[in-house]
């Protein structure tokens, strides 16, 4: 009988580990594309933790629904069940067991985030260095093709023949009610799209114009609040060309919806040759949602409050 | 009347004057009973009123456009779903239900301080209305978020003094001062009003759990208060503490912010597994499973969280060691919750169960709350918290807590409580039904939020792109359905209430003190104050919990 019940317990076990690890590898195809290095590494620690909690999740409720449909009492059964009020022993397993597993997801989670190294407010910058990718500032990101590092300011000379050399320029963002600007500050060039080169580590100089702003890529898994008055600075890795969405992750009023804008990832010759022909485009007025909106009267069944002004639309060079 | 085990006990007409004049609940009473009843009927109301602006949210949510209510509408129905939600319907209904209980549970005939109490109680009115009137000031109600995050909070395009988010800040730093009121009350009571054997490790869980919240208040809630009443200066009188216009801190607010509210969710959330605690035992007939391991850990609770609230400022420019820290501390929370689901779970398995309506409650809310316990993990994780930091992933997450566990949890303690509390039964066919209708509209409203979440929309959005436009007409439904399935609550409850069947003193042969006074319970609880000499849950150990006289 012990040993049946052991047969019993381990083939549970192990049914419950293969739709687990089922559930588990499920994961990736709820997620957007993987359009940055830093998004593999994300989806890598959540279908682990996924997995992880199917098991848990199926163990417990598993458990819970057998004894709701086996343990029920007889229509005129008004006996008590067995008054078992405690085991030490159990007790102290199922301590040890979430103690362990916290351990376990933290330490994981710590070294995901450590090779992720994105890059928050100035001050975290320099105390931390991250281990997994090198920032910006100090290497490209295509270690692998023997690479000359350089200092923030002046290019990268890699001696990879494929990918072309892209001068090094901490690209700022600008975020305002309701619309994204980004300038490149090499080539003084403004937009309201933003352009990366593929496979080239980034780096961002944000700053917000009046309240908190969030800078968020569902595609790249990265995300950073803005905050006024403060340079922050933010790094990721775009390694699949395309087109994404930016969108506002911090609530910042009335139109908050409307702040979208779009993320070119292209070529290093691609994107050369977008700033080239930016450079020379005369800068005029964007097309913003937001202005539209409050200039028009409202459509909508059942109309609204006074509300705040968007900011100047924005004058750029390029806008979609 | 000593073992409660015993078969029947049941059938005993009133033998003291109950509670029976409707107008009572309506005055200035400092009947414990009167104002537990009277904050769950004003929380229950503004369920409802929560409730209504959630369905416009849904409303709009089905289409991707904004074509429903204009923008600064929707902003003001998230707001105030989120605000009236919280301090209208989850901290008032629990406060209720400690407030009927727990003298009940310990043998005391009243709270410490009942005039305390009850000016407790009708400062939740008085709050709920002035809210309520920020509606018809020239600017609309507060648009900020239930956050209230400045510079946005402080941005008043009215121009006029009297606006929305003032009127907020007042109110919500009412119904703080009113909690602060109510925590000095019940740490009191239970410390000081236990009766005779009483111990700490006698009394029931709901007790501790009570308990451990209104510790968390304590010492919680003056922060965030005084937050509060920072922003109001900030927003009335010009000071700066928050407007970086001005060289203020806009993220220093959200210290002040979650230092509290993310405790808040411990405080909401620890008296509903007080109610699993108690229902589970009387409806597997077996005692608790680990009582003392479940008790502490419900002080451990009330201990860790006090250092989670970075958790929710992962993205707002906080420093690497700070992320990582919190992260720690946040995923140990799941230690002590751990322990308290394996708990249940011995307690159900191999009992003999029987499915009435506030088992199938507490079951089911039992279920939603694992589920809730693993997305929350995935939270706390650094790295996945900056994908779907504030997307409608965290919207799925925490309305798995706060309806799927919270609001499922407080249905479970109506309908355990209410013979008790009314002397009648209420309807076990609407009961069940409406158990399913909610169950199921949970389900398909907040379900949808974590693929939604995962694929990157953002909360606090009225309009979105069309890719996720199909989970979010799922959503919707399942919206509708939960806003149709307290149609047979309210059927139930005011039909019982006027016609249901006489109640018993105990309908479910469950053990504890309020099960020993007539239903409804006597004007002072008890004609003479029991001496406590057994343990709680005795279920199948024909023990006496009270000493005869």
């Amino acid at each position: 009988m012990k040993i049946r019940n052991i047969l019993i317990l381990s083939a549970i076990a192990i049914a419950l580990t293969a739709v687990s690890l089922l559930i588990g590898q499920w994961t990736y195809s709820w997620m957007p594309p993987q359009a940055a290095a830093e998004s593999q590494l994300v989806d890598k620690l959540f279908s682990f933790l996924i997995t992880l909690g199917a098991f848990i999740f199926l163990g417990v409720t598993g458990t819970l629904i057998y004894s709701a449909i086996f343990h029920r009492a007889e229509q005129y059964d008004t006996s008590d069940g067995p008054p078992i009020e405690g085991n030490i022993t159990l007790e102290i397993v199922w301590t040890a067991i979430p103690v362990l597993l916290v351990f376990w997801i933290a330490t994981y989670s710590y070294q995901i985030y450590e090779q992720m190294g994105i890059q928050g407010p100035m001050e975290a910058m320099h105390l931390h260095i991250p281990i997994g990718m090198k920032s910006a500032s100090a290497a490209p990101i295509n270690g692998d093709a023997g690479i000359v590092s350089a200092s923030p300011t002046s290019s990268i000379v890699s001696t990879d023949a494929t990918s072309s050399v892209i001068p090094f320029e901490d690209i700022e963002v600008n975020a305002k009610q309701w619309a994204w600007v980004f300038r490149y500050p090499k080539t003084g060039i403004t937009s309201t799209e933003l352009h990366l080169p593929v496979n080239h580590r980034i780096r961002l100089a944000m700053q917000s114009e009046d309240v908190l702003h969030g800078f968020y890529i569902p595609a790249f898994r990265v995300k950073q609040d803005i905050i006024p008055n403060r340079n922050i600075d933010f790094e990721f890795t775009p390694i699949r060309i395309g087109k994404y969405q930016l969108t506002d992750s911090e609530f910042s009023g009335t139109y908050f919806a409307t702040m979208r804008a779009n993320v070119v990832v292209e070529s290093p010759e691609d994107y050369k040759k977008w700033l080239a022909e930016t450079a020379n485009r005369k800068p005029c007025t964007a097309n913003n949602q937001a202005a539209s909106e409050y200039a028009q009267e409202s459509k909508e069944l059942i109309k609204g409050w006074v509300t705040v002004a968007p900011a100047q639309a924005p004058v750029v060079n390029y806008s979609n | 009347m000593t073992n409660i085990s015993v078969e029947d006990i049941t059938g005993d007409a009133p033998q003291q004057e109950p509670i029976t004049d409707w107008k009572q609940y309506f005055s200035f009473s400092t009947d414990h009973k009167v104002i537990g009843i009277q904050y769950i009927v004003t929380a229950f109301i503004l369920f409802l009123v929560g409730g209504i602006f959630a369905m416009i949210i849904r409303g709009e949510l089905i289409t991707p456009e904004s074509d429903l209510v204009d923008r600064s509408v929707y902003n003001a129905m998230f707001t105030m779903h989120g605000t009236v939600m919280l301090f209208g319907w989850t901290f008032p209904i629990l406060t209720g239900f400690a407030n009927y209980l727990v003298p009940l549970m310990i043998g005391a005939r009243d709270m410490a301080f009942p005039r305390l109490n009850a000016v407790a109680f009708w400062m939740i009115p008085i709050a709920a209305i002035l809210l309520m009137a920020s509606f018809f000031v020239p600017g609309g109600p507060a648009q900020a978020g239930w956050w209230s995050y400045p510079p946005v909070s402080l941005q008043n395009p009215t121009g006029n003094l009297i606006n929305g988010e003032v009127i907020w800040l007042l109110a919500v730093a009412i119904s703080g001062v009113s909690s602060i009121m109510g925590a000095i009350n019940f740490v009191t009571t239970v410390v000081k009003m236990r009766a005779p054997g009483m111990t700490f490790f006698r009394m029931p869980i709901f007790v501790w759990n009570v308990f451990s919240a209104q510790i968390i208040q304590l010492f919680g809630l003056p922060v965030l208060t005084a937050g509060a009443v920072m922003l109001l200066l900030d927003l009335t009188v010009g000071t700066s503490f928050f407007d970086p216009a001005k060289g203020g801190d806009p993220v220093l607010f959200q210290h002040f912010f979650w230092f509290y509210s993310h405790p808040a969710v411990y405080v909401i959330i620890l008296p509903v597994f007080g109610v699993f605690s108690e229902i589970f035992p009387v409806f597997a007939r077996k005692p608790l499973f680990g009582y003392k391991i479940v008790a502490i850990s419900s002080l451990l609770i009330a201990g860790v969280s006090g250092i989670v609230w970075v958790h929710h400022l992962y993205v707002s420019g906080t420093p690497g060691w700070m992320r990582l820290f919190f992260m720690l501390t946040t995923m140990f929370v799941s230690v002590p919750t751990g322990i308290k689901v394996f708990a249940w779970t011995a307690t159900i398995w191999g009992g003999k169960l029987r499915f009435d309506t506030p088992m199938l409650f507490a079951f089911g809310a039992l279920i939603l709350f694992v589920f809730a316990g693993i997305t929350g993990i995935t939270l706390s994780s650094v790295p996945i918290d900056v994908h779907v930091n504030n997307t409608y992933y965290v919207v799925g997450h925490f309305h798995y807590v706060l309806y799927g566990t919270v609001t499922m949890g407080m249905f479970a303690a109506i309908y355990f409580w209410f013979p008790k509390m009314t002397g009648r039964m209420y309807y076990e066919g609407l009961g069940k039904l409406h158990f399913w209708l909610a169950f199921i509209g949970t389900n398909l409203n907040f379900f949808p939020m974590h693929p939604l979440g995962l694929q990157g929309m953002l909360r606090r959005v009225s309009s979105y792109a069309p890719e996720y436009e199909f989970w979010n007409i799922i959503a919707s439904i399942g919206g509708f359905l939960l806003g149709v399935s307290t149609l047979p609550f309210i059927l139930n409850m005011i039909g019982s209430w006027i016609h249901g069947e006489q109640a018993p003193k105990n309908p479910w042969r469950a053990i504890g003190l309020e099960w020993l006074v007539s239903s409804p319970p006597p004007v002072e609880n008890f004609e003479e104050i029991p001496v406590v000499v057994g343990e709680p849950y005795g279920y199948g150990k024909s023990e006496p919990l009270v000493a005869e006289h």
